[in-house]
């Protein structure tokens, strides 16, 4: 099994759908000699060509816009959006656009389009790169929204969004790009929909996405050792969510917390928390824990940063207090 | 509505199917207000009584496989490319039976197979789309073109400029035909607009750009034909600029306070396509009368099809979100 980084993981799945599908094609700003300002498609200009690797001016409505209206015509764009932050200037086509026109035309087409984006703090860009904005577009009925922690699952998922017929906006976290595991050789399409147990535990469950999966298995290492069980669930598709996989867990553990690195008020975490609440009530024996960013944009200073954005820490903090203990 | 054989030159008979079709949309868009007034149709209503001419013009151009995208003012674009009066009145009903299937209304037309990538309710909305489009076009090779229509107000907005840098540094089909009817929604061009010749929108971005007589349906017809060979034939986008005149308010009921009483009707008086063509073709009025009845019927039988289509299930609001 060869050994892949979370970037490489999405630039394989990339490359092997271009290899297979001539209808499959990549577009972005700086997307090609430069491979993408995290690197992610590096070198794929030299294989595929710049038709197929396209090169864009800065223009994230037409850019968006010009991915959806290929799917219109059948082909397979994934969109590059450079940062999160930047989807706020591409949302006008994702959410009346993208997300509409099979509805509004009574089911008359398809929109196959992938928008891969990146965000995640811990490297002091400020307020405007850094942004987690996954749970707004969760909010709009025609898109699915998946967000991928591993590199064997963003390879997977991302196949799967590819040949997904919805437009389906893709999260990617920017601290896991050199995040590295063996993946097999042969590529596993990952169905959406579908969450991930990463450890199994008796008394909590966290249920976490993108960075903070990492740091809830950390906390789950770190709790074990003071007795605590901890069980770690990422849904990693947003919309649809596995609604069954995270009730189950929790009427198994009696006890949940939600975490993720957007700020917790209307985060994905809410809207999580309410599926729990609902299913699983009478199997709680705590009430649901939040973690994420404090309600703030995003700092400079990197101290003030780092104060904002959730960490191991916190959610072991919020594990404990689920089990009524104290943090120390 | 049969399609005239694509040429270069119109005959007689050519402008007379012209002139009919012509006047079906603008009987259609009257009796839509009339039934709109007379309350049987829900929604938001805008009707482009007056701008004919550029819907049958340019869609008579177009060859069989290009596509449009229309706007929030797209009844006389959808007939013209194709849609039955049927389903389009169907549509406007909210009836199973039309064009969208009661899912999308006169703000979202859509018929994929005749061509129609829909209509489009946000202004400057269906621009970029034309240019992925004409993108796809080009990947495979396929010798067709995708056309935009929006209106004067549309080019103040950033997905007109973006749409329009892209497609011509990416030398797509396409076409994009600016409907210039002096009114963006209310507020008149030279409160929106800072140039007066709406053609120079397209100079910044090294565009070819063409102007014409929006009432003139022979002209139009013409500069479309000359705008869509020029796309087919790998030579580049064109902005069709296209002087025309809304000849009624923005939406139906709009009392256009913005507006003279004496300069719409002076508009009226000079600015009719359909009164252009008739005495171009020099149309005595029995000729006239009896296309009218002709159209008519067609647009009757469209509203009878339509109060006898079938009401959607409220439950079925729940499909078509996801493929």
């Amino acid at each position: 099994m060869p050994e892949l980084s979370y970037r490489e993981a999405v630039r394989d799945a990339l490359s092997r759908a271009m290899r297979e599908d001539e209808d499959v094609f990549i577009m972005g700003e700086d997307i090609a000699e430069m491979g993408g300002s995290m690197g992610v498609t590096q070198g794929m200009v030299d294989e595929f060509g710049p038709e197929r690797v396209r090169n864009t001016p800065i223009s994230e409505m037409a850019l968006a816009g010009t991915a959806i209206g290929a799917a219109m015509q059948g082909m397979r764009p994934v969109a590059e959006i450079m940062y999160e932050d930047f989807l706020t200037l591409a949302t006008e086509q994702i959410v009346n656009q993208a997300a509409k026109h099979r509805y509004m035309s009574g089911g008359q087409l398809t929109v196959p389009v992938t928008f891969r984006t990146q965000g995640g703090a811990g490297w002091s860009p400020g307020a405007q790169h850094a942004q987690q904005l996954e749970s707004w577009f969760v909010h709009i009925p025609g898109l699915k929204v998946v967000f991928a922690s591993t590199p064997t699952d963003v390879r997977g998922l991302l196949w799967s969004s590819i040949y997904d017929d919805n437009p389906v906006i893709f999260f990617e976290h920017r601290t896991l790009y050199g995040l590295k595991e063996d993946v097999p050789d042969e590529l596993e399409p990952i169905p959406l929909g579908k969450a991930r147990t990463h450890r199994q535990g008796e008394d909590v469950t966290v249920i976490a996405t993108g960075r903070l999966v990492h740091e809830a298995l950390a906390a789950a290492e770190e709790a074990e050792q003071e007795g605590v069980s901890v069980e770690v669930v990422d849904p990693r598709t947003l919309q649809p969510l596995d609604e069954d996989a995270l009730i189950s867990s929790v009427k198994k553990t009696n006890r949940c917390v939600v975490a993720h690195e957007a700020v917790t008020r209307g985060g994905f975490g809410a809207e999580v928390a309410a599926v729990i609440q609902y299913s699983a009530f009478d199997w709680l024996d705590a009430p649901i824990e939040r973690v994420g960013a404090k309600f703030s944009p995003l700092p400079f200073a990197p101290v003030m940063e780092e104060f904002v954005v959730p960490h191991q820490a916190d959610v072991l903090d919020a594990i404990y207090r689920t089990v009524g203990r104290n943090a120390n | 509505m049969a399609k005239v054989e694509q040429k270069g030159t119109l005959s007689k008979s050519d402008l007379r199917d012209f002139f009919r079709e012509m006047l079906l949309i603008r009987r259609f868009e009257e009796k839509v207000e009339e039934r709109f007034r007379a309350g049987e149709l829900p929604g938001f209503l805008h009707v482009a009584i007056g701008q004919e001419a550029v819907a049958v013009g340019v869609c008579r151009a177009l060859e069989e496989n290009d596509i449009i995208a229309s706007t929030h003012r797209a009844h006389g674009h959808t007939l013209a490319k194709g849609t039955m009066p049927n389903e389009l009145m169907a549509e406007l009903y909210g009836k199973l039976e039309g064009c969208s299937h009661g899912y999308g209304g006169s703000m979202h037309l859509y018929d994929i197979e005749r061509g129609n990538m829909g209509a489009n309710a946000v202004v400057g909305g269906g621009l970029p789309a034309i240019v992925g489009a004409a993108l796809a076009f080009k990947f495979r090779s396929e010798p067709r073109v995708g056309v935009a229509f929006f209106g004067d107000g549309a080019t103040n907005i950033g997905t007109f400029h973006e749409s329009l840098n892209l497609a011509q540094l990416w030398n797509v089909p396409a076409v994009f035909v600016c409907e210039n009817n002096h009114w963006a929604e209310s507020t008149p061009g030279w409160q929106h607009m800072p140039i007066e010749d709406i053609s120079q929108r397209a100079v910044a971005f090294g565009m070819k750009s063409i102007k014409v007589d929006g009432q003139d349906v022979e002209a139009v017809y013409k500069a479309s034909r000359r705008a869509l060979e020029h796309a087919r034939s790998d030579k580049g986008p064109v902005f069709l600029a296209v002087d025309t005149y809304r000849l009624v308010g923005h939406y139906i009921g709009d009392p256009q306070v913005y507006r003279s009483k004496e300069e719409l009707e002076e508009t009226r008086a000079t600015q009719d396509p359909i009164e252009h063509l008739r005495t171009k073709l020099e149309l005595s009025d029995d000729e006239v009368d009896e296309i009218d009845r002709e159209v008519q019927e067609i647009v009757d039988a469209s509203v009878e099809f339509a109060k006898n289509g079938t009401d959607p299930k409220p439950e079925d609001a729940l499909k078509n979100i996801y493929a």
